[in-house]
């Protein structure tokens, strides 16, 4: 027997949520289920949803793969999840607000000063400053796994600008595009006011300068970047413009984008870019995507950037184990969400610990993402543990460790049939004037037999995700 | 609209325009070298290199013409900016920058030509030319009928048949240019066979010779030809009609942002010329001077437009 939680199978029998699947999947025959997965793989391609994957080469047109077995919550796992995510997303928050100002949390002895302000996500240069609403980060991305009918872990936080949301609306179009049956026979909460919301979100942090119905544009890298069909997507979908550090300049205290009719003023600016690329006056002087000048005008109050400069600092992989204390701190309430055993490995007796376990562990990078540079002890060989203990004792301050969870699965489309395979779930949570969240959220799936890795860099794919309603 | 987003739309459009061209000058050649004629049939592909406004590219790289290798060129070049794969990836890539500019029909049929150009480079072995040119005509159509069918007629819209329309007179102008001598209307030539078949290559490189029959009927000759594709508003790709094209929607694009720029009086001045000309008067002048001329004035039109509206300098 499978030690793993599956989702839709406990004791041979179906979980409710999943009840309105099990005829659908067992009916479909494999020529037509090869016939929808290929439909389904010509439509993303044709609407361009392609995804470049750094360090490979290979085709920069490559598709994420996608599954189309949904992933099912119930209204009352959905109700729980939510108020965690909400919960976790305000304590994020007044985290920044209070290390940029007068750091209580780490007055209070909670947190060493050393990890906040030596952190290279600290941004000195905004200290003192508090962004409109007092909203460092807008989009909260937070990665969630299962292990069990009612244990839900946080994996990460995401502060700055979480990606895959475009997948979450793209895969709903999807099915609901080659299953309507299922969403006529199953009670599914929609998704699609998620632009809409966004839209709201930013444009409820302008800045108190803006007297008008303010003008809000995503800056992206370009074209040539892995997202760049996200970034165009929500830009399409807000209807606001999407531009390129070129396109903007400053002149006087405000922001301007260059248009066929003259200059333009622009209020909030969604930026996909990392802090170190936004304004070469103030971070990289090498950077070719940023604007010469914005910092200047975002700590005068005439631009709003969200994230706002420095939101890093709180999704910093070693801040992450102390988010319980700051929910405590903050909001006077127990975390909803538990967080994963973490180990530091700056921390001499963690060290130790790490070092004696590390082929049971999972080990990252502080500031890693993507799937980049992390050892997965068990699915390791001992060649592979010994070179990363090397990289480990090298710069130890640079990870973390945890131990390797039994993340739930679910049924998944594989060559041979139905097989379960592992699955996370990033939820997109909206902080501005309010705090919303849309009910579902990207479900990652690790499409290799056995593999823990759900990242889309690393093979990984896509799935819909349900709520379905009371 | 975003300076740079105006610039990929006029980019999209002349790229489409310019692939186009380079099938049509493919589907002459081969046409052309299914023909007896007392030259060879070098002299004729070495024109169309000529026309295709890249011969010195194709000399570095392949040396004397051959009919496969400028087949090659033409359609699969990557070298060659102008080939029908260059224009095309060109083409696609300006849209995917700009893709919140452009309905999802047009981005379809952008992506759909540029997905199936990847398979057609992919094939291996002989591939006849006729098809890969019905197949550019195909997709450029395509593209065409979507910007026409669900754009909003807006200021991008504007850009875009701005873009078209400019390279389109270009083309024009460039293809009568490398046959400007055959259209010179010398007695002892006039009425043979070999310039009846050059000048129907003309028309056919235009997809213009029956519609040519249609507008003027009689004997063909070099003064209706001018007129046809000079100075004739029916003709679609003659360089009035796309003089008038360019100036139509400058006209909409400065009611459309209440504002004139430069380049609304230089296209209207460039359009009162053409309407002021008779072929005699071209001939006069020489018909080669004559398009020279014409192509150096679209050329710093298009500088004005850029200027106008795609730099974003202005203020």
């Amino acid at each position: 027997m499978t030690p793993y939680f599956n989702e839709m199978f406990q004791n041979n029998a179906v979980r409710p949520p999943y009840a309105g699947l099990e005829g659908w999947s067992a009916d479909m025959p494999a020529d037509i289920r090869l016939a929808k997965q290929a439909e389904a793989e010509a439509l993303f391609r044709r609407i361009g949803i392609t995804f470049a994957v750094y360090g490979e080469g290979g085709d920069p047109d490559r598709l994420i793969p996608f599954d189309m077995f949904p992933r099912v919550f119930t209204a009352n796992e959905w109700a729980k999840l939510e108020r965690g995510i909400k919960q976790r997303a305000r304590a994020l928050n007044s985290f920044l607000v209070d290390v940029y100002g007068r750091g209580e949390i780490v007055r209070a002895g909670l947190i060493p000063a050393k990890l906040v302000y030596q952190n290279d996500a600290y941004e000195k240069s905004v200290c003192g400053f508090i962004p409109p609403k007092g909203v460092y980060s807008h989009i909260v991305g937070i990665d969630i796994v299962r292990t069990g009918p009612s244990d839900f872990y946080v994996l990460e936080d995401n502060c700055r600008t979480p990606s895959g949301v475009s997948y979450m609306l793209e895969s709903r179009e999807m099915m609901m595009r080659m299953f309507p049956d299922l969403f006529r026979e199953n009670r599914i909460e929609p998704i699609d006011s998620y632009p809409d919301k966004l839209r709201r979100t930013l444009a409820s942090v302008a800045p108190a300068k803006c007297d008008r119905e303010p003008t809000v544009v995503i800056l992206t890298p370009g074209h040539f970047n892995s997202a760049y069909y996200e970034h165009s997507f929500l830009a399409d979908l807000m209807g606001v413009e999407l531009v390129e550090g070129q396109d903007l300049f400053v002149d006087g205290a405000f922001v301007y984008m260059r248009t066929t009719e003259g200059p333009k003023r622009v209020d909030v600016i969604y930026r996909r870019l990392d802090d170190d690329y936004i304004d070469p006056l103030c971070f990289r002087p090498d950077s070719m995507l940023g604007v010469a000048g914005l910092m200047d005008v975002y700590r005068s109050g005439g631009v709003s950037i969200c994230s706002a400069p420095g939101a890093g600092v709180a999704d910093d992989k070693a801040v992450y184990t102390y988010v319980p204390e700051m929910i405590r701190f903050y909001l006077g309430e127990e975390p909803i969400l538990k967080n994963v055993p973490t180990w530091k490995c700056g921390d001499a007796s963690d060290l130790k610990y790490v070092s004696e376990n590390l082929a049971d562990l999972v080990v990252k990078e502080v500031h890693g993402s993507g799937g980049y540079g992390m050892l997965v002890g068990p699915k390791s060989t001992k060649q592979q543990v010994e070179d990363f203990r090397a990289l480990i004792m090298a710069d130890p301050n640079n990870y973390i460790a945890q131990p390797t969870l039994a993340l739930s699965t679910t049924p998944t489309f594989v060559e041979e049939g139905i097989a379960p395979r592992h699955v996370d779930l990033r939820p997109y949570c909206l902080v501005g004037e309010r705090i919303e969240l849309v009910p579902g959220g990207l479900t990652r799936v690790a499409l290799r037999e056995g593999s823990l890795v759900v990242n889309s860099s690393q093979g990984g794919g896509v799935k819909d995700t349900w709520v379905l309603a009371e | 609209m975003l300076s740079r987003t105006a610039d990929n739309l006029y980019w999209i459009a002349r790229n489409m325009e310019r692939a186009e061209t380079a099938a049509r000058l493919l589907e002459v050649g081969a046409r052309i070298s299914l023909l007896p004629s007392a030259q060879g049939y070098r002299n004729d592909w070495d024109s169309l290199l000529r026309a295709s406004g890249n011969a010195n590219g194709y000399v570095a790289k392949y040396g004397a013409p051959m009919q496969s290798k400028i087949e090659s060129y033409l359609f699969f070049d990557r070298d060659n900016p102008n080939s029908v794969a260059s224009c095309i990836v060109n083409a696609r890539e300006n849209a995917r920058i700009v893709r919140t500019a452009l309905t999802t029909q047009v981005w379809d049929a952008l992506n759909t030509a540029f997905q199936e150009l990847r398979q057609i480079e992919a094939q291996t072995g002989y591939r006849e030319l006729s098809r890969l040119t019905d197949w550019v005509m195909r997709h450029t159509a395509m593209v065409r009928g979507a910007i026409d069918a669900t754009l909003l007629r807006n200021d991008g819209y504007n850009v875009l048949n701005i873009g078209y329309y400019l390279e389109r007179g270009d083309s024009t102008a460039r293809l009568m240019d490398v046959k400007y001598y055959v259209l010179l209307p010398r007695a002892d030539y006039v009425g043979s066979g070999l310039d009846n078949d050059q000048w129907m290559m003309l028309l056919r490189a235009m997809s213009a010779n029956r519609a040519f029959h249609w507008a003027y009927g009689g004997e063909i000759t070099s003064g209706k030809i001018a007129h046809f594709l000079i100075l004739n508003p029916q003709c679609p790709r003659s360089l009035i009609t796309c003089v008038a094209g360019m100036n139509n929607h400058l006209i909409r694009l400065a009611k459309h942002y209440g504002r004139e720029t430069e380049a609304q009086p230089a296209a209207a001045k460039l359009l009162t010329d053409l309407e002021n000309q008779s072929t005699d008067q071209i001939f006069e002048e020489g018909l080669h001077e004559f398009l020279t001329r014409f192509i150096g004035e679209t050329a710093t039109l298009g500088a004005i437009i850029h200027n106008s509206y795609l730099s974003g300098d202005m203020q």
